[in-house]
């Protein structure tokens, strides 16, 4: 029982950075595979207030969104004029520099990682934060603002033709992800009650990503099930040891073989989101009788 | 109809490298009018476009609108001013239904924050409503209701056209910039493209400047055309003059009667 509140909590604590990174990736399009850089500025800086200040978790959780998001902030200034694949670079090397950076630091434990952190997330925080922010990322997706982030993962010149100031739009979707993967970070470190700069390298970017294509790019239910599957899939083939990733790994690849647009690409499982997938279908269809009639 | 220009282009000039796209021309849409903007493929019509709507830095010269420069501007900013403008090749939100590609233009109508819509407090859902009434008025307009539900992409090419006007008319523009809208289109449609862009210059009240190849539509629904040739002014003035226009009939005209 305890073993699967343990995943349980570790799903929503990643339902929290993939939800941010949903955001970015799934509405404004663009990729980034830096985001474990975030969520280590979050967890280091939170078991900083947690374990060496001695300040109350809700102020290191706080502490650990802004600081992720002050930093995304400047890394947007210099790397968001960049063209999409320039972007995901950048990114990347920053998520490096990141671990690189901490590997370095001996007040929090340098390469050989920190331990004895307090335990202070429970499944109440995570449950409470993980209905926050899924009903922060729907209002925001479903308001003019979120609808311009679309905008310019559509069609970036048309978006700046319709009055769509594109780099600010870029800028408040990568901040919005950065804080939220701080966040996640924040919980993560005082769950796990160790930290060291390898949790949160390239493959922990990678497996961010991974999550929001594998449910489907644009859905946020789509995130959701998405990350729900992949954190729950090498835990449920534990018994199967080394083959456990590469039967992850073959999951993937036959979804994104088999449905391109992820598990549920382009909408949302609500009765509201899944009527208007069938009006859109329904409407095609008309549409190409009419044609064929015509011919 | 005033005689005031709405848009005014002074000796704009453009330079790519060591190229000359557009050569110190002036032009003036009145506010009201359609105006023509014609030439031979690649005499710098479009990049004139695309400096008007700042996508391109000028090299020299000066662009004001409504008596105000607009030189080297924000794209957007220019569009919330009040300019908008179509593509040659279509540019849609190609994933979105026809009903979001033209609620997503509305933006600018609405006027709540970030927090507003975060929390959905009351001024979101009213400005929200009324975003949504006026992007359905639109497409009833422009005869795309029954096609609110259909993904942009999945679109007919002729209503694809139609529908990136009905974006473009979301903004409540003062002045459109329309490039190539009958590209592709039959004779038929085209006629039926004409009287369109007359009825939305009348219901809208706004000033039209086109870009367009089919000397038909040209010739029926501009008051006044403006000739390009190799980056700069050839000619300019109203149908009748441009036609009969001997350098005109040879550099541009004469070539289609072959």
């Amino acid at each position: 029982m305890e073993y699967i509140q343990g995943i349980a909590i570790l799903i929503g604590i990643n339902l929290i950075a993939v939800l941010g990174l949903s955001i970015l990736t799934g509405f404004t399009g663009l990729f980034s595979f830096g985001h474990g850089g975030f969520m280590a500025i979050g967890a280091y800086i939170a078991a900083v207030f947690t374990a060496r200040l001695h300040l109350p978790f809700v102020l290191a959780i706080v502490a650990g969104g802004l600081s992720a998001g002050i930093a995304s902030w400047l890394i947007g200034l210099i790397t968001l004029k960049l063209k999409g694949d320039y972007f995901c670079i950048a990114t990347m090397g920053f998520g490096e520099a990141v671990r690189i950076i901490l590997n370095n630091i001996p007040y929090v434990g340098g390469a050989r990682g920190w331990e004895s952190l307090p335990k202070l997330t429970n499944a109440w925080w995570v449950i409470g934060l993980d209905i926050v922010f899924v009903v922060v990322t729907w209002n925001l997706i479903n308001s003019r603002q979120g609808r311009n982030m679309v905008a310019v993962r559509e069609e970036e010149l048309a978006a700046q033709m319709a009055g769509v100031d594109v780099f600010r739009h870029k800028m408040a979707a990568l901040v919005a992800s950065a804080i939220m993967a701080g966040i996640a970070g924040a919980l993560m470190a005082n769950y796990m009650q160790f930290i060291r700069p390898t949790m949160f390298n390239m493959a922990k970017s990678t497996d961010l990503t991974i999550m929001v294509i594998f449910g489907g790019l644009g859905s946020i239910s789509g995130s959701i099930l998405g990350t729900i599957l992949l954190v729950s899939l090498p835990e449920l083939f534990r018994n199967f040891a080394q083959w456990r990733l590469v039967i992850y790994g073959l999951a993937v690849v036959v979804i994104m073989v088999g449905r391109p647009q992820g598990l549920v690409g382009g909408m949302e499982l609500t009765p509201a989101g899944i009527r208007k997938a069938a009006a859109a279908r329904r409407a095609r269809q008309q549409f190409r009788d009419e044609a064929g009639q015509k011919t | 109809m005033s005689d005031s220009p709405i848009l005014e282009l002074k000796q704009l000039t453009k330079r790519f490298g060591g190229l000359t796209a557009v050569g110190e021309v002036s032009l003036k849409v009145r506010e009201g009018g359609i105006t023509g903007l014609i030439g031979p493929n690649g005499a710098g019509k479009t990049t004139i476009f695309n400096l008007i709507t700042g996508v391109y830095k000028v090299s020299s010269g000066e662009i004001l609108f409504q008596g105000k420069s607009i030189t080297n501007g924000d794209s957007w900013q220019i569009a919330q001013a009040g300019v908008t403008r179509t593509f040659q090749n279509i540019r849609l939100f190609k994933n979105l239904s026809a009903f979001d590609n033209v609620l997503t233009a509305c933006h600018g109508a609405a006027r709540y924050g970030l927090a507003e819509a975060l929390l959905r407090l009351p001024r979101f859902r009213r400005e929200e409503r009324a975003l949504r009434e006026k992007a359905i008025g639109l497409l009833d307009i422009m005869g795309l209701a029954d096609r609110a539900d259909v993904l942009a992409n999945n679109l007919p090419y002729g209503l694809q056209r139609r529908l990136e006007i009905t974006r473009a008319l979301a903004l409540d523009p003062k002045l459109i910039l329309l490039d190539e809208p009958a590209a592709g289109m039959n004779p038929d449609e085209t006629l039926h493209l004409m009287k369109l862009i007359g009825e939305i210059r009348d219901s809208f009240k706004l000033s039209v400047l086109v870009i367009e190849h089919h000397m038909d539509l040209i010739m029926g629904v501009c008051e006044h055309i403006h000739v390009l040739n190799f980056g700069c002014t050839l000619a300019d003035g109203t149908a009748d003059s441009v036609a009969n226009d001997p350098r005109v009939v040879e550099a541009y005209l004469g070539a289609e009667e072959e």
